[in-house]
């Protein structure tokens, strides 16, 4: 039977691939063609979702973007049998933004049945899991700091130093929580893992917590994500059912349980403390460090916390051991990040590519320029915390120390572009309305400064007493990232500051008389 | 809008089921608000009463959750994204559109109920901005005559 492929993923299902799905089935049995339909995750060519692929001789050959309205065309052209049509791409893994990546954390992503577990294992599934079975806690761990993986959440902490210190923790009780709280704008990478190979952050945290002797885990998940619950909900049955779950996990004696919490809207709870106070049942209040949550974590247990990414990179690195994974990247960022192009952008897309590659080749060979067709003139990397960089600094190459020496940020590897039509004042009070919203109000810099920010910010756009307000917004600035309790408010300025320095013109400014 | 018309017995129910997780609130509260699409001022000493906190806890907690409301929500809800990815291709203009289309502005419901309009802050598909979500179906690259086409459908299959 030929096997039709149609992603599930949700952008896909924003764009209609459901639709398509049912209409490729309705037609197959109107012609009396037997067709095995697939509902993969996506391979992340955005600009062409829905996106569907057929199984061939050859190999897997895609059609896109495809609507209902093409379907009967598809049919009537023999597009079961490879045979040519305007939507055809050829081979997918031929597509060159598709070929040219470093596909290691995505390996499986919108290539399995996301949800089969059958799948997951014809693709090198759980291979992590049964090295690590193999070895000692402590080389579990060894394996993770050899890989050099960093904190993929944005903060780039060096997991393995994170683990180290839970597995050192004595208690009778540890967990494994992953961060799914991916609140940043311009970031999906996480709701394509999850969506797409939720298996492979599974496998990540059972890893991680026969690593550390940790036997609950919790998936907090941002409720915006509900088609990445149905996703997790329904691998994690599977996973119990294939005793890759609870007790005696494969005849090892090791026990690990796993759920999905789901939050509740709030930004902040993507703060490491202030999702284990939600996950505790409570507001999502940031907690002061120390303790860090490795010592003292869920209900004061040692807990090893970390982002999607960081964990569905584990299985890999098990796998093919750390020094694989370490051989990608430069400097002391190692491994591959999955980046995210989003916004203004022809092919906004997934792109996991090893660190080192410059931000303009990003831009411009993968996201091909705007899609408007106009200059962009600035770019917001790291969510909505992160910095706006303009032209002259899109050479940076996505390093997190090079960015750092910028005063930008990398962090979750989300890329929006914005052309010459964006006002950056209004984008700069845009960051400290967000902060304002979302601050949860503990410490004062975050909850009355984002306010006093945009008030400021709008003195300055109206031209009120401007190079004093400018005077104050800086001041303000300072005391913000000197003096919050969490990247919140000690970001916010990353975004505003960055938009002054860069465009002092958009907000009514002469170029000359803002320092940068 | 009144708050007797929920039934006591589901809400204790859903509650029962749940108060013996850890941290079970938030699970509680989600179980309330998918079963009525709120979680009613009424619920909340019985919530306090299964855990063992004050009422101003749970207050406090569902009040603290933009998820969270405590009034009843249109018949659907239409989640508009606000974030940078959907402002960068003109999210804005879409805004006032959806608002001017609804005849209403963020936290409110459509005089004839069908419709609750809220902000969100990233649904996640960037990559097909502008976004929009109804109850739980994502909508891509949303531009004012898609939103009409969507609105038009959703109307016709509630």
């Amino acid at each position: 039977m030929i096997k039709v492929y149609v992603p599930r993923d949700s952008s896909a299902l924003g764009l209609g691939a459901g639709q398509v799905a049912n209409a490729i089935c309705q037609e197959a049995s109107r012609r009396n063609l037997s067709i095995e339909l697939v509902r993969n995750g996506s391979r992340g060519l955005y600009w062409l979702e829905p996106l569907v692929e057929v199984e061939t001789p050859r190999g897997r050959v895609a059609y896109g973007p495809v609507s209902t309205a093409d379907v009967a065309s598809l049919f009537d052209a023999d597009f079961l049998n490879d045979q040519p049509h305007a939507l055809a791409l050829g081979l997918t893994e031929e597509i060159p933004y598709l070929k040219n990546q470093d596909r290691l954390t995505f390996a499986r992503v919108g290539i399995t049945d996301p949800v089969l577990l059958a799948d997951y294992l014809n693709y090198d599934g759980y291979r992590g899991l049964k090295n690590a079975l193999t070895l000692e806690p402590s080389q579990i761990v060894d394996q993770v700091t050899d890989s050099g993986l960093r904190g993929r959440g944005g903060a780039a902490f060096p997991t393995g130093i994170k683990w180290r210190t839970v597995l050192n923790a004595p208690s009778a009780q540890k967990y494994i929580v992953c961060n799914a709280d991916e609140g940043d704008s311009g970031t999906f990478s996480d709701r394509m893992i999850m969506e797409g190979d939720p298996f492979v952050l599974i496998e990540g945290m059972t890893i991680a917590g026969i690593a550390v002797g940790a036997t609950q885990g919790y998936i907090y998940l941002r409720c915006e994500y509900p088609h990445a619950q149905i996703a997790l909900e329904a691998a994690i049955m599977e996973a119990y059912k294939g005793n890759f779950l609870g007790e005696n996990i494969q005849g090892s004696g090791k026990t690990f349980h796993l759920e999905v919490r789901m939050g509740a809207g709030a930004y902040v709870c993507g703060e490491e403390t202030s999702l284990l106070e939600s996950l505790e049942g409570k507001r999502g209040l940031v907690r002061y460090k120390p303790p860090l949550p490795a010592i003292k974590g869920l209900f004061g247990q040692p807990t090893i916390i970390n982002n999607v990414i960081s964990l569905a990179s584990v299985p890999i690195i098990l796998d093919k051991g750390g020094e694989f994974y370490r051989d990608f990247g430069m400097g002391r960022s190692r491994g591959t990040l999955p980046l995210q192009l989003a916004g203004n952008l022809k092919y906004c897309g997934l792109v996991e590519k090893a660190f080192g590659c410059t931000l303009r080749e990003i831009l411009y060979e993968y996201g091909g320029g705007s899609i408007s067709g106009r200059p962009i003139k600035a770019v917001q990397v790291g969510g909505p915390l992160g910095a706006y960089l303009p032209e002259s600094q899109f050479d940076t190459p996505l390093d997190y120390e090079a960015f750092a020496a910028n005063w930008t940020v990398l962090g979750h590897g989300g890329i929006v572009a914005f052309d010459d039509t964006v006002d950056m004042s209004k984008m700069a009070r845009y960051g400290m309305e967000f902060c304002a919203i979302e601050s949860c109000g503990k410490c004062t810099p975050c909850r009355i400064g984002s306010t006093r920010g945009v008030e400021v910010i709008d003195k300055i756009r109206a031209g009120e007493q401007s190079m004093a307000n400018v005077t104050l917004l800086r001041d303000l600035s300072e005391t913000m990232l000197a003096g919050s309790l969490c990247a919140l408010g000690g970001m916010t300025p990353y975004p505003v500051l960055s938009a002054l320095n860069h465009f002092p013109e958009d907000f009514g400014l002469p170029k000359t008389d803002v320092k940068v | 809008m009144t708050d007797h018309q929920w039934d006591i017995g589901r809400v204790q129910a859903i509650i029962e089921n749940l108060k013996d997780k850890p941290g079970a609130l938030l699970p509680i509260l989600h179980g309330i608000q998918d079963d009525l699409g709120y979680v009613p001022p009424d619920s909340v000493p019985m919530i306090a009463r299964a855990l063992n906190l004050t009422r101003a806890d749970v207050h406090g907690v569902i009040t603290f959750y933009h998820y969270f409301r405590e009034t009843p929500p249109g018949k659907h809800t239409v989640y508009l994204c606000r974030a940078e990815a959907c402002q960068a291709m003109g999210s804005e203009n879409l805004e006032e559109h959806v608002k001017k289309t609804l005849g209403i502005d963020y936290h409110e419901n459509t005089s004839d109920g069908r419709f609750s309009l809220e902000p969100i802050y990233c649904l996640g598909n960037c990559a097909c901005s502008p976004s929009i979500m109804i109850d739980k179906e994502v909508f891509g690259r949303v531009t004012s005559k898609r939103f009409d086409e969507i609105i038009e459908s959703t109307k016709v299959n509630s």
